[in-house]
This record gives structure tokens, sequence and C-alpha cells, in this order.
């Protein structure tokens, strides 16, 4: 057995993306231009490494426990310190697996998905400074550490969106992505200074001492908290701030599977885990989190049912379960949550690699130029169609297993919110099935000099692998292991595999899953019911969803461009040239003028400028005499 | 070992002696190289000066000569954690600008003099510690910004120049008056010694909030604090790019240097508690309406300019919010604005020379044609908008923090949280730009320009490895800068 792990070693985790970064940025780019492959070669060693180190690390922890790392100085003003360190625990370990996991299959896979493009370098570099910061996030222990490496993955995320930058769409989409957190981010900023005012610290673990001891509770823990929900509701596109999300996947499809499915969407859910005491504590903070969570989970979950774009469907998707997992965090439920995480990262990482390999061939994502792939590409097909099943909750794969938790945890704590849940698990089925079957079922609906062939192995093998994942990582918790690693609850037995059917929850999801996908079966595998016809004869939700509730033409024509950019600002504009300029300008035409009235007086003739003389010096000698006279 | 070198003096009449040589000696060819050369060594020589500033603190590489004694005037220079990285910064820049300028064409010889001359007056306030000598700087700085924007500058330079100087006076002219009746109730120019006076007990000439309102206003229109910031906009416009550099690096921070010296070092307590609410208040206006009036600007030196209005809003804060932490983050603010605006002045100054072009909307998918430009321009944008690892983020997280925590004045619970909004609207002009000069279809009509040559890449990413360097390791100046504040306090 191997001792614990040095602390290097966490160290290490995530400073060698950051290294492979550098070294792409300042080494590969500049002077080895003409052989771009290596920036990929590159980043996938960086990323294999840490992977390789998480896993000693997650041992480590399983075996012995959280590992103490010391810290370093960042800055010391008077009695303030900011300091920079890393805390792995539990929650960081198996953070960390996700993300270095993932994030080494979609680069394998993206050796290939971005092979023949220019920013090639560019692609890998970003992506590795992504993986960093993603990891930094996950080890920071202090608030400060946090919020740095929360604003660089909305950097990556905002550079990666608009990977493209000369479509104006991927342009806009990756403006507005970082804008909308960073509406997120001022509540969670000022969170931050709130609590350092109020406790002298930024250390997680002080903080959760704190709230656990009582010291820090009451209005002033619920503001605190519902603050740090802002960044996370920014982040993980909550609602009200989810209207960045679906446009973000106008940047590259890896990219979406990475950054705005498996990981740094997530971050928001791990952000409130992360704080969890400090939550748990305050029960309206709670209640928020699980209403805006079990709310974002059916709304958005609503409007991926009519999308036409499977990646579009899919970020719906991934608001949808994030906002489950809020749902889970809410409802008290942080192992759940964190489970449903871990799941969600590989089955969405899944479904979107599936997505960019039918494009990859297709050249598209509009569903309604696909169909019949499933015989052209059967191993895009067959893992697509495990992840469908996984995300469905479909027994005994691993949405099942988390998704059953989530909503376990919902009955006990939050009714009304797990009746929303429940027909959650309806849609999400019937959404994902309906793509299912637009894009591999059917006929092919494209061009018909398409030549229709399956991904080379390089996308295939990552695509494998996460799908074993998909059927496999919810078994980690039939005995209650992962739970328990989190802290929460005991470690049972293998029986539970079956004897989960001894409740009746996990057979009504399970039902309600079914129907939704035989709903999904009905309308576009047989067609025996009319998708046209359904959709006309609730034309009013049709609309509504499709128009996405209008909540962009709400913040982007109304508040951002009429309210604020062409009313308010505006008028403050005018204000400032015409009103302030105005004034200094009207005070120096005012001195120019006073001055060619009083030049009138200057006539040039001696006679009156010595009338003039003669009258001041009387008046003058006049006053002195008088104040001689009168005020000596 | 100790031989008395007189450092400080070097530094800053080391640019004036430059000047000197260029109007003297012929040759065109030398012009430049004299200007760098000696802007080189002022900067190396405060390099120095930083490394062997003793962590002790406290007022260092004093120099005092009687100067006229009859006043009590002396010749008196020394820095300390507040100064110290303003002379840094100005020589830094002073020699940066230089090389912003190797292009310039149009009476080179006087052009690079009067840079020059402008370096040495900005280090002369800085470093002097003598209230007279302070005030001759302070004037001496205007003639050749008069000169530089009126002859060098474009679009109403003029206009710009004269509003510039009248502004400037008007300031400066207030400070005068709070200068002398200063010397009137103490007898004395010494700016150590003031700091050192209890003025409560003396009986002043004038009251003592009156004397700190001339000082203050003098010292606002600088930094500029609404509603004196108009002269900004136009003088940044049509100043010449390294002119503008200068200007937004370290002209503004003259304001902000005399408010934290004088306002807040000289001025006892109970007069500076009884005035930061309002004057804190009128911060968070600066932030919130620079930010507004940024977002609507369509030329864009004119929103490089407004910008900075909004981000001297954030030194207001900290200065007023008086405490050790909030007046750290304040200077370092002061340090980490003029290298990134410093930075995004010589970027528009690019952008123009290679296209002709400042009006925003007839810009648009240049980082096809100028990749090393785009990604320059973004890094300063990204460093203005507080992104974590750039300098900019370290020293408004500081003022925030400092601010937030800051016991002293009421209410500013309310103001932080109102200008922690600034930081999204700022998010929104500068992405909104960068999208609209960089991003989309690239325009065939900028198919011919050229990215930034040798010279000029050596230039920005000089700009660029100081604002990531503060940015992730802000001890070298945070260190010495609550040294400084520390003793102000």
């Amino acid at each position: 057995m191997l001792d614990q792990v040095p602390y290097q070693a966490a160290w290490a985790i995530f400073l060698l993306p950051l290294f492979s970064f550098v070294i792409i940025s300042f080494l590969l780019r500049p002077f080895f231009n003409h052989q771009p492959k290596l920036s990929g070669q590159v980043t996938m060693a960086a990323i294999g490494l840490s992977f390789l180190l998480s896993v000693w690390v997650l041992w480590s922890v399983i075996t012995q426990g959280a590992l103490s790392i010391p810290e370093v100085t960042w800055v010391v003003i008077g009695d303030t310190t900011i300091k920079l360190g890393l805390m792995v625990d539990p929650l960081a370990a198996v953070m960390l697996i996700i993300v270095t996991l993932v994030s080494l299959m979609i680069q394998i896979y993206s050796q290939a998905y971005m092979d023949k493009d220019p920013g090639y370098c560019r692609y890998f570099a970003f992506m590795s400074l992504f993986t960093g910061s993603m990891l930094g996030l996950v080890l920071a222990d202090n608030l400060v550490q946090l919020y740095v490496f929360w604003e660089l993955v909305g950097l990556c995320s905002y550079l990666l969106i608009g990977f493209w930058f000369y479509r104006p769409a991927a342009a806009a989409a990756a403006k507005k992505a970082f804008i909308v957190t960073r509406v997120g981010d001022f509540g969670f900023l000022v969170a931050i200074l709130f609590l350092y005012s109020r406790t002298g610290t930024f250390d997680i673990a002080t903080l959760h001492h704190l709230a656990v001891a009582g010291v820090l509770s009451g209005t002033a823990l619920t503001w605190a908290a519902i603050g740090i929900f802002a960044g996370a509701v920014g982040k993980s596109a909550q609602f009200p701030l989810h209207t960045w999300l679906p446009d973000a996947m106008e940047g590259p499809t890896p990219v979406s599977a990475l950054i705005h499915a498996a990981t740094m969407v997530a971050a928001g859910v791990f952000l409130v885990a992360r704080l969890f005491p400090l939550f748990a504590h305050s029960p309206q903070a709670m209640t928020t989190v699980a209403i805006i969570g079990g709310f974002t989970a059916i709304f958005a979950a609503s409007m991926g049912l009519v999308m036409n774009d499977v990646k579009r469907v899919l970020a719906y998707s991934t608001i949808s379960q994030l906002g489950y997992m809020m749902l889970g965090l809410g409802a008290f439920g942080l192992a759940p949550a964190i489970f449903h995480l871990f799941n969600h990262a590989f089955f969405k990482a899944l479904l979107f690699l599936g997505a960019g390999s039918v494009s990859h061939t297709t050249g598209t994502f509009d569903m309604r130029e696909m169909g019949g792939l499933g015989k052209a590409m059967p191993w895009t097909y067959a893992t697509f169609l495990i992840a469908s099943l996984s995300i469905a909750g479909i027994w005994p794969l691993s949405g099942f297993w988390s998704k059953d938790e989530i909503l376990t945890s919902a009955w006990g704590e939050q009714r009304i919110m797990f009746y929303l849940a429940m027909i959650t698990v309806f849609m999400t089925a019937f959404y994902m099935f309906r793509v299912l079957f637009l894009t591999f079922g059917g006929e092919y609906r494209g061009g018909q000099h398409a030549h229709l062939h399956e991904s080379p192995k390089v996308m295939v093998v990552p695509m494998v692998v996460l799908s074993i994942l998909a059927v496999g990582s919810g078994w980690l918790n039939i005995t209650g292991r992962f739970g328990h690693f989190l802290g929460e609850g005991a470690i049972g037995g293998w029986e539970h595999i079956f004897t989960i059917f001894a409740h009746p929850l996990p057979w009504i999801s399970l039902i309600v899953a079914i129907l939704g996908i035989l709903l999904a079966y009905m309308m576009y595998s047989t067609k025996r019911l009319s998708a046209q016809a359904i959709g006309q004869r609730f034309s009013p939700f049709y609309t509504l969803f499709s128009k996405k509730y209008w909540f962009d033409e709400l913040y982007e024509q109304i508040f951002v461009v009429r309210i604020l950019v062409d009313g308010l600002f505006r008028v403050l504009h005018l204000f400032d040239s015409r009103a302030v300029d105005g004034a200094v300008n009207g005070m120096a035409e005012g001195t120019i003028a006073a001055g060619s009235c009083i030049r009138k007086a200057q006539t040039g003739q001696l006679q009156l400028y010595g009338l003039a003389i003669i009258i001041g010096v009387i008046i003058i000698t006049g006053s002195f005499l008088g104040i001689h006279f009168w005020g000596g | 070992m100790d031989l008395n070198i007189p450092y400080l003096s070097i530094i800053v009449f080391l640019p004036v002696v430059g000047a000197i040589a260029i109007a003297l000696l012929p040759g065109a060819k030398a012009v430049k190289r004299i200007a760098l050369t000696t802007t080189f060594i002022a900067f190396a020589l405060s390099v120095a000066l930083f490394v062997m500033f003793g962590s002790g603190g406290g007022i260092q590489f004093q120099e005092r000569l009687s100067w006229i004694p009859q006043l009590q005037v002396d010749y008196f220079l020394g820095v300390d954690g507040l100064s110290l990285p303003l002379v840094l910064l100005t020589s830094l820049l002073g020699f940066l600008a230089v090389l912003v300028s190797w292009k310039i064409e149009l009476r080179v010889r006087e052009y690079f003099a009067w840079l020059l001359l402008l370096e040495t007056s900005i280090l002369g306030v800085f470093s002097a510690l003598d209230l007279f000598l302070f005030f001759i700087f302070w004037e001496i700085e205007v003639i050749p910004m008069y000169f530089l924007i009126s002859i060098w500058g474009t679009g109403r330079k003029e206009y710009s120049a004269i509003k510039y100087v009248i502004y400037t006076i008007f300031g400066s002219a207030l400070m005068l008056a709070g200068i002398l009746t200063l010397y009137f109730t103490t007898g004395t120019f010494d700016m150590v010694q003031l700091s050192q006076t209890d003025l409560v007990g003396l009986r002043a000439v004038i009251p003592l909030s009156t004397m700190f309102l001339l000082f203050f206003v003098g010292y606002a229109v600088k930094l500029p604090v609404f509603p004196l910031h108009t002269w900004l906009p136009d003088a940044h416009t049509d100043a010449p790019t390294a002119v503008s550099v200068m200007l937004a690096g370290v002209l503004l921070k003259m304001g902000g240097y005399g408010m934290i010296r004088v306002c807040v070092g000289i001025f006892p307590e109970t007069i500076v508690h009884r005035f930061a609410p309002y004057l804190v208040g009128l911060a968070i206006v600066n932030v919130l309406y620079g930010a507004a009036v940024t977002l609507r600007q369509e030329d864009l030196k004119r929103l490089i300019a407004y910008s900075s209005i909004s981000h001297m809003g954030y030194v207001l804060l900290g200065v007023f919010a008086l405490s050790q932490l909030s007046l750290t983050g304040a200077t370092l603010q002061m340090f980490s604005h003029g290298m990134i605006t410093g930075l995004l002045f010589a970027m528009v100054g690019l952008v123009y020379d290679k296209t002709h072009v400042r009006h925003i909307p007839h810009l648009g998918g240049l980082a096809r044609q100028m990749p090393i430009i785009a990604v320059v321009f973004s890094i300063a944008g990204f460093a203005a908008l507080g992104l974590p690892g750039t300098s900019g983020f370290a020293a408004e997280f500081l003022t925030l923090l400092g601010s937030y925590s800051s016991t002293i004045v009421p209410g500013i619970h309310i103001y932080t949280i109102l200008g922690v909004l600034g930081i999204v609207i700022t998010a929104g002009y500068i992405l909104w730009m960068l999208e609209r000069i960089f991003y989309r279809q690239a325009l065939e009509r900028y198919d011919g320009v050229r990215d930034a040559d040798g010279l000029e890449r050596a230039t920005i990413f000089t700009f660029v490895a100081v604002i990531i360097l503060i940015g992730i390791y802000p001890k070298i100046l945070t260190d010495v800068i609550s040294l400084g504040i520390q003793a102000i306090l």
C-alpha cells in the first residue's frame, strides 16, 4: 500500500494543464506552428498525467482521509491576509476525477474533430487553460481563490464559445455568456465581501465551522448564501440567468461537451455543495435553492421539447439536469446532487460527443436534415442510445440511480418540487428519444449526395469509454459507498440493486420515463401520432416554448437596449455633453461675452481714461476719509 | 558604502537633461536615441530604488537643500511606500511612451523635448516633499501638455488643449490657495512636518474644512471627479497616442496621490471623516455614471477615455473609505490602471495607425488581419474589466474589500455594492467593443493592414508582462504600498 500522496501532487494536478497552456501559447504556437499536432499531444499528456494523479489522490483520500496542504501567502495588508491553498477532501477528489477524466476523453476526441481547423493550436491552448482553471476552482480552499478560478473558467468559456469569432452568432454568444454570468458573479462577489467583513476570513473550512457553530446565522447567513447562490445561478445557467447556455452552443461541440455540459456549468452546483453548511443552516436559502432548481428543471425541459437543433435540445437538457442537482441540494441531498453531477458529466458529455460525431458526417445539427443515421453510424448510435437511456433514468443505467435519490430527497423536503421533477422525468425521456428517433431512425432527409460514414476511431473510442461509464457509474452508490464517502449515509449491501424496487417511488419514476419514451416512439418512429397535429393542437404552448418564453427579447431588446443603453445611458450621455460640458463651455462663452462688453469701455481716448482715473481716485480717497472719520 | 548618491534627483531630472540635450545637439537621428536612453536609465534607477527600498517603511532616499530660506522653502525630495510605486510607474510609462512615439515624424526634436519635460514634472510631483516645490512641478506639467496636444494632436486639438489648460489652472489655483492658507496657518511648506502637525490646535486663517475643500477640488479636477471631468474625454481623444498613455497612465494619478498625501495625510481626522461619506457617494457616481456614458461612445479612443472616469471612481472610493486595505487597494488601482489604460491607449493608437479608423461601427473582423493586436487588446480589455490574473482584479478586489469592511464611513456597504455593479457594466462595454472591432466577418477593406511590427510588439508585450505579473503576485507592490499607507493613516 502506498503512503499518503505527497501534497505536491495536488498542486501538480491543476498546474500541469496550465503549463500545457503556457507551452502551447509561448513555445509551440510561435515556433512550431508547422507541427500543430504537437499542441494536442501536449494537452493530452498534461491532462492524462493530471488524471493519473487525481486517481492517486482519490485513493489516498479514500484510504487516509483529506489531505492537508500548506498554504502560500498571496497578499498581506495590515491584518488582512489572503492565502492560496488547496482543499483536498472527498468532494474535491470526486470532482478531480470527473474533470480530468471527461477532459481527457474530450481532448482525445478533439484530435480528430478539430483536425482541419486552422485554429488547432489555439483550441488546445484554451482547452488546457480551461482544464487547469477548472481544477483550480475545484481545489480552492478559500473564497478568493475560488472566485479567481471561477472567473478564469468564465474567460475560457468566452474564448471557446467565440472560438470561431468570425461568425457573428459565435461572437455575440460569447459576449452574452460572459455578461450574463457576470450578473450572477455580482452577487457572489458581494457575498465574499460581506462574509469577510462579518467573519474576517475567506477560508472555506473556517466558514463551515462558523455556520455550524451558529456564529454566522440568521438574516446575515441567508443573504450571504443567496449572494453565493446568485453566482451559482449564473454559472449553472439556472432561471432567470439561463439564457446564455443555449446560445453557447455556437462553440465547437467538444467544448460544449466539456465546458457547457460536464464541468464548468456544474461549477454552480459544486459551489453550493462546497459551501453547503452555509446553506443548510439557513432554511430560506435552502428553499430558494430548491425552488429555483426545481423550477429550472421543468422550465428548461419544456423548451427542450420543441427545439430542432440537437445541440440546443442538449443545452436545455443540461440546464434542466443542473436544476435537478440544485433541487437535490435544496432538499438537503448533498450526496445525491453530487452523485447526479458525477453521472451526468459522463452521459451528457457522451451525448454531445454523439451530436458532434453526427454533424461530423452530416455537417449540420438540424435534426430535420438528419434521420436514418443508425445504419451508417452504428457506434455513435449505440453509445447515444445508452446515454439517452441513462439520462431518461432507465434501470440499471447511471441516471436512474442518482435521479431516484434526488426524487427521494425532494419527496421528503419539497413536495411541490417533487411533482414538478416527476413531470420533468417524463419530458426528459420524451425529448431525448425524440432526438434519438429523428436522428438515427427513419430515412435520411439531408441532401442526396451525402456520403454518410462512421466517425474515425479516435472519436469513437472516447465515446465507448464514456458509454461504459454511463452504464456503470451509477453502480458506485448502490451500496451507498459514494454517499458515505461524501459524508452521508451508511454503506449497505449489493442487494440494493434489486431491493430498491421495494419502494414504490422508483417504480413510478421508471414508468413515467417509459411513458415518455413511448410517446416519442409513437410520434417520431411509428408516427401513429402526428407531431404536427399535436403541435397545432397545443400551438400556444408550442409558440411559448419555441420562442423560449421571450426571455431573450425581454433581456436584450427591452432591458439592455431600450431601458439601459438607448434609455438611461443615452440620457446620461446627453446630460454629460449638454449639461455638464455645456455649463463649462457656457461659462467660457460667458467670459468671452463679458470680455467683449468690457472691451467697449476701452475706447482708446485718453481724456476718457483720465476722467475715469480721476473719478476712481475721488471715490477711493472719499471712502478712506469716510472710514477715517466715521469708522475711526 | 553610503555615498549619498542623490538617486531621486537623478531620476527626476534625467529626462529633462535628455530634453536639453535633444534641443541642443545636432542630428535628427540622435533625438529618439537620447530620449530612449535617458528614460530607460531613469526607469532602471527607479527599479533599483524599489529594490533598495527598506522594509522599515518611512520616507527614504531623502534629499534636502535650503532653497528660499526667507520663506522656509526647501528643495526636499523623498519617497515612501505611497509615492515609490508611482515613481516607478511614471518612469516605466515615460520609457514606454518614447517607444510608442517612435514613428513620430512631425517636429521630432520639439516633440521629444516636451515629452521628456512632461516626465520630469510628473516625477517631481511624486517625489517632492515640500508643498512649494510640489506646486512648481505640478504647474510645469501644464506647459508640455499644452504643446503636445495642440501641435501633435488630432481632431479639435486646440480646443482640447486649451480646455485642459484652463481646467488644470482652475484646479491648481484652488490648490495654491490651499497651500498658502496652510502655510500661513502653520508657517511651513514641509509636507512631512505638516503631516505630523495637529492642525486643530492652530489658529487657521480660514476654516479647516474650507482649506480641505480647496485642496480636494484641486485634485478632483485631475483625477477627475464628476462633474469636473469633461476635460478628460476631449484631451485624451485629441492627444497623440503617447500623450494619451501618459495622461491616463500617470497624470490622473497626480489627483489620487494628492488626495492621499494631502487631504488624508495632512488634514485632521475630524475634517476628513466629515467629508468622507459625501466623497464616497461621489465616487460611486463616478463609477456608474462613467461606465454608463462609456457604453454610449462610438469613438474608440473616447470610449477608453470615458472608461477612465469610471475606474478612477474606485480610487476615490478606496481613498475615502479610509481603511488601510482600501487605501492600499486604491494606490494599487492607480498603478494598475496606469498600465492597463496606458496599454489600451497604445492599442487604440496601433489600430488607428493601421486602419486610420476610430469610429467603432466602421471597424470589425480585425482579428483575422491583426491577430497580435487583437490578442493584446483583448488582454488589456480583460484586465480593465477586472479579470483575475491581471492587476485589474487585484487592485479592484482589494479596494472593494477594504471599502466594504471599512468601519469609518456609515452606509459604505451600500456604496460598495453599487460600486461592484460597475464591474458588470464594464464587462458590457469592454466585450461589446472587442466584438465590434475584432470579431465577426473580416472586412475586405482592411485586407492590406499590417499587424504589430517588432518594436510595437516589444512595447505592448512589456505592458502585458507587468499587468500579469502584478495580477499573479500583487504582493510585490502591496507590501511596499501598505507600508506607506500605514504611516499616513
